[in-house]
């Protein structure tokens, strides 16, 4: 039951690089460090307006677009025009960004954890003798399976999300029919980093967040999104939900100093047998 | 590559280690060798990491975990054998050179950025390890006793500091063997375009293979010495993330393409990072790697010695 919860939850944190890796093969390993900036901002956003951090979260996504777009632009200037995207430069690049997000939110905010409070934080609802849940863990539920389902018929339905999935399956093929591929990815960029904001905001609803808790959030990410298949929405959930129930019978088994091992130690299992996915093109 | 430029190298690294070597035995001040420590210990991890990372073009963030199984390695035998350091230095060689083999071996077959992914892994992976393995400390780490040091030095620190000089002298010599050799042709064949390599018969995965097993051990040899030299290990600093991100900005702000890169970026950078934590902070330090890090990849991808190389073409004639 806990493992369904957080398994939810990991796809929600997920669903961007999806997007980002999966669709647009950016390597954004920076990803997870955007997820934690999105909880600093629900932090502040929350803190200063006494906003519930969910809705901190969503108002944060227009400002996380833009840096998105921003981010995707500067990215396409310096790396994917002059075909140096490839190996070394692009990830070094993220690498780069990632760390000077962590490294600049510990400057900022210290070492500290960081957390927000609502009133469904630390209730939790009884189904039964045993079997008690934390309000907490269901709003983050809630809010990931909405987001991932939302992401998935935007895809699915609208005229921007198939133009996505068109980039994805054959750049060239965009431009010749007279549609700019880069708007286009600049857009889907922006989106997944929109993501990321309201990732964020459940991060810091979840429990206490700190600035490098990137590191093993690039463990989980990347884990839920080559488990997947890149760019699979669908198959995020379901690698999500493996994740978060693998993590969970861990922690009981062998005790809360695994826990990080599990997602690293999947993520190498998959890559080893079947590097394409579970639901891979 | 003619004879002559090889006995310049060579007369060079001599020249290095018997000028290290003199330093420690006549100079006073400690600092300058404690200093002097790190900064030798990322010229190992620079041109170790440069193997892989600039011949062949496959990212390794994981350079904290080679230096922190070296490190471990170390303490295991120090605490079950009290081995002394050239095994330690050995055996940590050889047990980063199989994980950079193991490593290699499950994730090379894919694109550069699973094996980017997955060295991350293994780096959570063994840290994880190490904090609940309660004979090597676990999360608190470990205490090491530091032995009374080898005559003629009459300081510990200074003898690691020439026993860094000779690593360092060994690791450039490696990475230069590479470069010029048929092992480096192959591997820049495969960073330009790694199907044409296989077309045209450069035994692709074979060569990543050496170059990865080679860059581990490196890096592993360079993290045995860490015991002895903070006289206290933990996992939080021996797999410390900042390895990681020190090893890949060197190369590519000193640039990747030839050995002297790396050696230039990690004395530029390391010199720099240790002014900056004495004079500001440790944050503040980790920072101006990131910075500069990004700084580079975006403005000047050849690093500093490919600014040379234009500057020389433009001026210099």
């Amino acid at each position: 039951m806990q493992g369904v919860l957080l398994g939810c939850f990991y796809a929600a944190v997920s669903i961007g690089l999806s997007v980002a890796f999966g669709l647009l093969d950016v390597p954004h390993i920076a990803h997870p460090a955007f997820v934690v900036l999105g909880s600093y901002g629900t932090w502040l956003v929350a803190g200063r307006y006494g906003w519930d951090p969910l809705v901190s979260g969503l108002a944060l996504t227009p400002v996380f677009f833009v840096i998105g777009v921003l981010v995707y632009r500067f990215y396409y200037e310096t790396f994917e025009k002059r075909g140096t995207d490839t190996g070394v430069r692009g990830l070094a690049f993220f690498f780069g960004v990632a760390f000077i997000i962590e490294v600049g939110l510990i400057i900022g905010f210290g070492v500290d954890q960081r957390l927000v409070d609502a009133p469904y934080i630390g209730k939790s609802l009884e189904l039964g003798e045993e079997l008690r849940v934390p309000m907490r863990m269901l709003v983050a539920f809630g809010t990931a399976l909405a987001l991932t389902v939302l992401l998935g018929l935007y895809l699915s339905r609208t005229f921007m999300g198939r133009a996505i999935k068109a980039v994805a399956q054959d750049e060239p093929a965009l431009r010749l029919m007279g549609a700019n591929p880069v708007r286009v990815k600049q857009w889907a960029f922006g989106i997944a980093t929109a993501v990321a904001a309201v990732a964020g905001a459940l991060l810091i609803i979840v429990g206490p967040v700190e600035p490098s808790m990137d590191r093993v959030y690039i463990g989980r990410t990347f884990c839920v999104v080559v488990l997947a298949g890149l760019g699979s929405m669908s198959g995020t959930l379901v690698a999500g939900l493996i994740l978060g129930i693998s993590e969970s019978i861990v922690l009981t088994l062998l005790g809360a100093s695994w826990a990080p091992a599990v997602s690293f130690g999947l993520l190498l299992l998959v890559l080893g047998v079947r590097p394409q996915g579970l639901f891979g093109r | 590559m003619t004879g002559r430029r090889h006995y310049g190298f060579w007369i060079a690294a001599a020249v290095a280690v018997a000028l290290a070597a003199t330093a420690a035995l006549t100079l006073r001040n400690e600092y300058y060798f404690f200093a002097g420590y790190i900064v030798l210990q990322f010229v190992i991890l620079a041109s170790a990491w440069n193997i892989l990372g600039g011949y062949c073009g496959y990212v390794n963030f994981g350079t904290g975990a080679f230096f922190g199984v070296g490190a471990y390695t170390a303490v295991l035998l120090i605490k079950s054998l009290e081995a002394p350091l050239p095994v330690q230095i050995a055996a940590a060689a050889l047990v980063g050179g199989a994980l950079g083999l193991g490593t290699g071996m499950l994730t090379l077959r894919l694109r550069g950025i699973f094996f980017s992914i997955a060295t991350v892994a293994v780096a959570i992976i063994l840290q994880t390890v190490v904090i609940n393995w309660r004979y090597l400390g676990g999360a608190t780490g470990v205490q090491i006793l530091k032995p009374a040091p080898l005559a003629p030095f009459d300081n510990y620190v200074k003898m690691l500091f020439v026993i860094a000089v000779v690593l360092a002298v060994a690791a450039v010599a490696i990475a230069r063997y590479i470069e010029t050799s048929w092992l480096g042709r192959g591997l820049r064949a495969i960073r330009d375009n790694e199907e044409a390599a296989e077309c045209t018969g450069v035994p692709t995965l074979k060569l990543k293979l050496i170059a990865c097993a080679v860059s581990g051990a490196l890096m592993s040899a360079a993290g045995a010495p860490l015991a002895m030299y903070q006289s206290f290990v933990e996992p939080a600093s021996a797999f410390d993330l900042n390895y990681s991100v020190s090893a890949l900005a060197m190369p590519i702000i000193g640039g990747t393409a030839h050995w002297i890169g790396p050696v230039i970026g990690a004395v530029l950078l390391g010199t720099v990072q240790q002014l900056v934590q004495v004079n500001i902070s440790s944050e503040y330090n980790v920072m101006v790697v990131g910075v500069l890090l990004v700084v580079f990849v975006v403005g000047a991808p050849e690093g500093i010695t490919g600014l040379a190389q234009k500057l020389w073409r433009r001026f210099g004639r």
